[in-house]
C-alpha cells in the first residue's frame, strides 16, 4: 500500500529535524513515506482568518493531487497541516455543492476519500506493535506529553484520542520505558501563530506550559507539532524572560524520542537542531530482576 | 438554510446563522469559553461577550465587534468550541468576522501587525506556492518596520540549517495564484 506524506512548509524549514525524525522512524520499520507530488502549503492560520474559500481550496489541492498519486493513506505530521487537510474534507464531504465549486476553483477532480492519519495515529497503526522488539536504549526519562490544540480539536471533526486528556502519545512514550507524567496543561495552546506578531504572548502561554511540566519533574517535553516545538524550544528565551527563570529542559518530537530508543543516531534525527540543548544524562538500564 | 429564522435578515447573528448554521442564540453566558481561552485577557471582549453582542442585534454593537481586537487575538486554538456546552463553533464565527471586518476595512489599529503577518504569510504562498519563512519574515519586516525583531535568532537559525534563503517553488504555480484570484484576491 502507497503511504502518502504531506510534510508542509515548516517541515521543510524551520523544523526540518521533524521530518527528518518521521521518515528516520519509518524507515527504520521498513516504511517508505512518499511525498504527495507538487504540494502547495495549506494556507494554515492565515487563510482561514482572512479567506474562507482560500481555507478550503488550497488543502483541496493537496488532497486532490494525493488522490491523483493513487495515495490511500496519508501522513500529516504538522498537526496545523493535519487539522486542516481533516477539517476540509470533513467540510466538503458534509456539501456537495461546496465540493464542486471547490472542485471548480482548484480546477482538479477531488473525491474526499482519502484517509489522513496524524502522527501518533501512523506510529500507532505501523509502528507500536512492532517498538518493544527494536528497542535498543530505553528512553527512561519522565516526560510530559504536550498535545497542544490541534492535534485534539475539533474533536466532532477530528475525532481522535480524548479532548481534555488526551493518552496516546503516553501510551508510545510508555512502550519505549519512558514515566510518561500527570500534568495541567497537555492541550493547552502555546500561542501558535502569534510568535512573531505578538511574541509576549506566547512567553506567557508557552512559560505557563514549561512550568507546569518541569515543576512536576518532567525531564524532557515530547510534542507532535512543529509550531508547538518552535514556540517551547525556538522561544526559550521568551519564556524564561516571561517566567523569570532559567528552564532549560528540552523539547522533542515524538518521532525523535522514539527514534532514539530504537537506535536511531541523534543526528539523523536531527537533535542538534534544536535550540535548547538535548543533554539528557544517560541512565542506568534496570534489567527486569527476578522477585522471590 | 431553509427553516425560519429567529434574527433579523441584515444581523450579524442573522448573517451568521444564514452562511455558517451556527446560532448565536444558543449561547447561555456559562462564560466556559471565556474561562477557557487562553487570551481573553488580551481581549477587548472575551468570547462569551462576542456572542452575547451578537445576540442583541444591535448595530452599534456589531459595529464594535468588527472593529475589535478580540477577532484578532484570537489564536483558533478550538478550546472555547471544544468546552462550549451548546456546541457552538465560535472560531468559525471569529473567521467570519475577521473576514468581514477585512473586507468592510474596519480592522482594528492595534491588530494591524497581526494582520500585515497573515497576508505577508498568503503572498509567500501566492508566489511560490509554499510557505517561505526567510520571505515571510523579510517581507512582515518591510510591512511592520520592525527591522530588527528576531535578528538575533538568524546566526543560530542559519548554523541549525533552519534558513532556506532560496524558497522551494512548486511546479505548478499558475495553479495556485489561480486559486487566490478566485477566492481572497477576487475583485
Amino acid at each position: 500500500m502507497k503511504i502518502g506524506l504531506y510534510p508542509g512548509c515548516s517541515l521543510k524549514g524551520s523544523s526540518r529535524e521533524y521530518n527528518e525524525s518521521v521518515n528516520a522512524l519509518a524507515n527504520a520499520f521498513d516504511i517508505t513515506l512518499e511525498e504527495v507530488p507538487d504540494w502547495n502549503c495549506c494556507g494554515a492560520t492565515a487563510a482561514h482568518n482572512l479567506n474562507h474559500e482560500l481555507s478550503l481550496s488550497l488543502p483541496a489541492r493537496i488532497l486532490a493531487l494525493a488522490e491523483q498519486a493513487g495515495m490511500e493513506m496519508l501522513v500529516i505530521p504538522c498537526a496545523a497541516c493535519y487539522s486542516r487537510l481533516t477539517i476540509v474534507q470533513y467540510e466538503l464531504n458534509q456539501d456537495e455543492e461546496l465540493k464542486k465549486k471547490v472542485s471548480e476553483i482548484i480546477e482538479m477532480p477531488y473525491l474526499g476519500n482519502i484517509k489522513i492519519l496524524n502522527v501518533i495515529q501512523f506510529i500507532q497503526q505501523f509502528i507500536l506493535e512492532k517498538l518493544p522488539a527494536k528497542i535498543k536504549q530505553p528512553f527512561n526519562y519522565k516526560v510530559a506529553c504536550y498535545y497542544g490544540c490541534l492535534l485534539v480539536r475539533p474533536h466532532g471533526i477530528l475525532k481522535f484520542d480524548r479532548p481534555e486528556d488526551p493518552l496516546t502519545m503516553d501510551e508510545a512514550m510508555k512502550a519505549v520505558g519512558a514515566d510518561s507524567i500527570d500534568w495541567a496543561f497537555k492541550v493547552e495552546c502555546c500561542g501558535a501563530g502569534m510568535s512573531v506578531a505578538r511574541t509576549d504572548v506566547v512567553g506567557k502561554l508557552s512559560g505557563s506550559i514549561m512550568k507546569d511540566a518541569v515543576d512536576r519533574g518532567a525531564e524532557a517535553i515530547i510534542v507532535a507539532c512543529p509550531m508547538c516545538h518552535s514556540n517551547l524550544d525556538m522561544r526559550r528565551p521568551d519564556i524564561n524572560k516571561a517566567l523569570s527563570e532559567k528552564i532549560t529542559t528540552p523539547v522533542l518530537y515524538i518521532t525523535q524520542a522514539l527514534g532514539l530508543a530504537v537506535g536511531i543516531d541523534p543526528k539523523t534525527l536531527g537533535l542538534h537542531r534544536h535550540f535548547v540543548p538535548v543533554n539528557l544524562p544517560k541512565k542506568e538500564i534496570q534489567t527486569q530482576m527476578e522477585v522471590k | 438554510m431553509s427553516g425560519i429564522s429567529i434574527y433579523k435578515s441584515n444581523s450579524l447573528a442573522g448573517q451568521i446563522h444564514h452562511d455558517l448554521e451556527v446560532s448565536a442564540a444558543k449561547c447561555y453566558q456559562c462564560g466556559k469559553c471565556s474561562a477557557g481561552c487562553p487570551v481573553a485577557t488580551e481581549m477587548d471582549y472575551p468570547p462569551s461577550m462576542v456572542l452575547r453582542m451578537l445576540q442583541t442585534e444591535n448595530p452599534v454593537l456589531e459595529e464594535k465587534l468588527l472593529r475589535s481586537y478580540s477577532i484578532w487575538m484570537c489564536v483558533t486554538c478550538e478550546m472555547c468550541y471544544g468546552r462550549c456546552p451548546m456546541e457552538i463553533d465560535i472560531p468559525k464565527v471569529m473567521d467570519y468576522l475577521r473576514e468581514k471586518s477585512l473586507k468592510e476595512n474596519k480592522v482594528n489599529p492595534k491588530a494591524k501587525n497581526i494582520v500585515k503577518f497573515h497576508k505577508a504569510f498568503l503572498d509567500s504562498v501566492n508566489y511560490t506556492g509554499r510557505l517561505s519563512e526567510v520571505g515571510l519574515i523579510a517581507d512582515y519586516k518591510l510591512r511592520t518596520f520592525n527591522v530588527v525583531q528576531d535578528v538575533n535568532l538568524v546566526p543560530s537559525m542559519l548554523a541549525k540549517g533552519k534558513l532556506h534563503f532560496i524558497p522551494e517553488m512548486i511546479k505548478d504555480r499558475l495553479k495556485i495564484s489561480k486559486i487566490f484570484k478566485k477566492t481572497l484576491h477576487k475583485k
